[in-house]
């Protein structure tokens, strides 16, 4: 057989096929979540990354099982990218009780702390000053590790943002500050809510490094933070990352996006990052029809799983407030 | 009377103020283009422009503070926090700022300002986005807290609001906005620190908040059926709280519930029940007074679990039956 060829940022073929069925995944895993939302199988809000992709299969494939993962509202792609397993993702979705957080959290609070994921956050920002404090932990524990923290555009201008970044400025923490900027938060664009041209320019403020790189590039992205991973394991502390991308949907179930074009929509939509990637690792239509095809029947499987999972119990409804 | 939802009441209102009192503008995320998370304020920044209808970065801190500085140099700001949860990034500048300015600079500063407030459960939003914190600002002097339950409380309530000279704090339910009711076209007010009955009956007092209010209006229905009779009461305005209809109804039924969701220990009802026993009530009460809350947890997503870490209609019939009939 022929030597597995590495790839752009050290990616071997299989790596990169593996992270093309996730983008694929997560895809499917959203445009489903929509049809559920449609059909009133589901209660509540969701944000979908649809358009995303790329950030969360070069962001988790940058660093290992052993880091840990700060995640945001529009999580999905990212959950899936960490390990997330999609039955009980699904079951969590719809508030099932073997969901991952027995149908008390939902989509935007989905965590698996087995696996070092500390959860997606509905607060926009809640988890940039959690990160500070799981990398003062990591620093105390002296393990290594590093924490991946995503945030959005929107989130850059709490003021949570600020005090987070100086403090894991000044303490060299291992933190990996990932921007998705999707250009919008919300119905706000990035130039009415910034005056710099680029968030990674904030960086300076901090004394980091900041970098800003196409975030519908997994192999730009994934670079970025595997070298961002290193500086912080090295204890050369924290790197701000930006990448930006373009959200395809509205913000939520409720957006009549009257705040941008089609036009701008659409255009974006051609910079779609999933056959970016599969013509960049030479997937071939045959392929990418198996990959599709794989993942509708997983999508089937786990939709089943959810449907059939038992609701929570009322008699539990106190359980997990105290410990 | 021409009928209008919560919502439209809310937005004619500011509607109305705005075309009247160039000195009242609006501050908040997505509340332009967007015309706000719930479209309250619709497409009132078409009609006033981006001068008067503000939209922000998200940044609850700065749009509190920014709410504060601008009243008290002589505007009448109105902010928006887009739900009510992400007031807790505002604590400092409404509690240690807004609240006491005044106070502390001898009487000699006004904060005219509203800060409105969408809360509450039953949209499955989670955790998050789905708590009641009223009862959180009840406990800050120099705060005024108002909490309408019908279209014509929140525009005659809003009004006041915007025309009083101290920090309000303007909670909003989502599950409301749709409601109808009469609303007035012209202006008006409705006083702050007046509590309303909106039922009258002989054998229990309810005093219930926001969408308790509708909902105990419901299990009023079906108590009827059963030869109960209950008095309902709005206080409409939890600080400064107006006791005398709640004292006097009381001296009437002997018996009083109070209703609200937000969750039960430390809250609105608590206030209400220790008034009641420092009252003259006291005296005419022939049972204890009940409180029916959420419970004591932050909101779950799922729906079944949703439903039930708040009071419904059927847990109202339940608790006044049992505390007609001296049973629980
Ligand atoms: C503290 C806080 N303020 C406001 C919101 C409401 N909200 C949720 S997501 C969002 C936009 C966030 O924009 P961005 O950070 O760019 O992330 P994106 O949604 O674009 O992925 C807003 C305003 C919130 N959840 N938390
Ligand atoms: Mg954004």
């Amino acid at each position: 057989m022929e030597k597995e060829k590495l790839l752009e940022g050290e990616l071997t073929p299989k790596d990169a096929k593996h992270l093309l069925y996730l983008m694929v995944l997560t895809r499917a895993f959203e445009e489903n979540a929509e049809e559920m939302y449609a059909l009133g199988k589901v209660h509540g809000t969701m944000h979908l990354s649809i358009g995303q992709e790329a950030i969360a299969a070069g962001a988790s494939s940058a660093i290992t099982r052993d880091d840990y993962l700060l995640n945001t509202h529009r999580g999905h792609g990212h959950f899936l990218a960490w390990g997330g397993d999609l039955n009980r993702m699904m079951a969590e979705f719809l508030g099932k009780e073997n969901g991952y957080c027995r149908g008390r959290g939902g989509s935007m609070h989905i965590a698996d702390i087995e696996s070092n994921n500390l959860g997606a956050n509905g607060i926009v920002g809640g988890n940039l000053p959690i990160a500070v404090g799981v990398g003062l932990s990591i620093k105390i524990r002296k393990t290594n590790q590093v924490v991946l923290t995503l945030f959005g555009d929107g989130a850059a201008n709490e003021g949570a943002f600020h005090e987070s970044l100086n403090m894991a400025s000044i303490w060299n923490l291992p933190i990996i500050y990932l921007c998705e900027n999707n250009l919008y938060a919300m119905s706000t664009p990035f130039d009415q809510a910034f005056k710099i041209e680029e968030i990674s320019q904030r960086a300076v403020a901090y004394g980091i490094k900041g970098v800003t790189v196409d975030g519908n590039d997994v192999f730009a992205v994934h670079q970025a933070v595997r070298e961002a991973a290193e500086r912080a394991r090295y204890g050369n502390g924290p790197t701000l990352i930006e990448a930006i991308t373009y959200r395809w949907r509205g913000h939520s179930k409720s957006d009549r996006q009257a705040y941008r074009t089609r036009e701008e929509v659409k255009e974006w939509m051609e910079k779609d990052p999933i056959p970016r990637f599969a013509k960049k690792i030479g997937v071939s239509d045959k392929e990418m029809e198996e990959i599709q095809e794989r993942v509708k029947i997983d999508i089937q499987k786990a939709v089943e799983f959810a449907e059939n999972s038992p609701e929570p119990d009322v008699s539990t409804i106190l359980e997990g407030v105290y410990a | 009377m021409r009928e209008l939802t919560y919502k439209d009441a809310l937005h004619e209102a500011l509607d109305q103020i705005m075309a009247e009192d160039d000195r009242v503008f609006l501050l908040g995320e997505d509340i332009g283009v967007y015309g706000g998370a719930f479209g309250v304020t619709g497409d009132l920044q078409e009609k006033y422009g981006k001068d008067r209808v503000v939209d922000t970065p998200i940044s609850e801190a700065a749009i509190t503070g920014a709410c504060v500085g601008a009243a008290l140099t002589g505007m009448h700001p109105v902010g928006e926090i887009m739900f009510s949860d992400f007031v807790t990034l505002s604590m400092e500048q409404l509690v240690l700022q807004a609240s006491r300015i005044r106070f502390m600079f001898g009487g000699k500063a006004t904060v005219p300002m509203v800060l409105r407030l969408p809360g509450g459960s039953g949209t499955g939003a989670s955790g998050q986005h789905s708590g009641s914190y009223e009862s959180w600002f009840i406990h800050v002097p120099g705060l005024k807290v108002v909490m309408p339950s019908t279209p014509y409380d929140a525009k005659g309530l809003l009004l006041a609001a915007i025309e009083d000279p101290n920090p309000v704090m303007f909670f909003e339910h989502k599950l409301l906005y749709r409601t109808k009711g009469p609303v007035p076209e012209e202006m008006y007010t409705i006083p702050i620190g007046k509590s309303q009955v909106v039922r009258e009956g002989k054998d229990l007092t309810i005093i219930a908040t926001s969408v308790m209010v509708m909902r105990s209006l419901e299990a009023a229905q079906k108590l009827a059926e059963e030869g109960i009779e209950v008095e309902i009461i709005d206080p409409r305005t939890l600080n400064p709280l107006d006791m005398e209809p709640i004292i006097a109804s009381i001296i009437k039924t002997g018996k009083a519930l109070v209703v609200h969701e937000a969750v039960k220990t430390g809250g609105f009802g608590a206030e209400v029940a220790g008034r009641i026993v420092e009252s003259e009530a006291f005296a005419y009460l022939d049972a204890p007074i009940r409180r029916l809350a959420g419970l004591d947890m932050p909101i779950p997503y799922n729906r079944n679990l949703e439903y039930h870490a708040v009071p419904q209609v059927e847990n109202i019939v339940e608790e006044s039956r049992k505390i007609v009939q001296g049973v629980y």
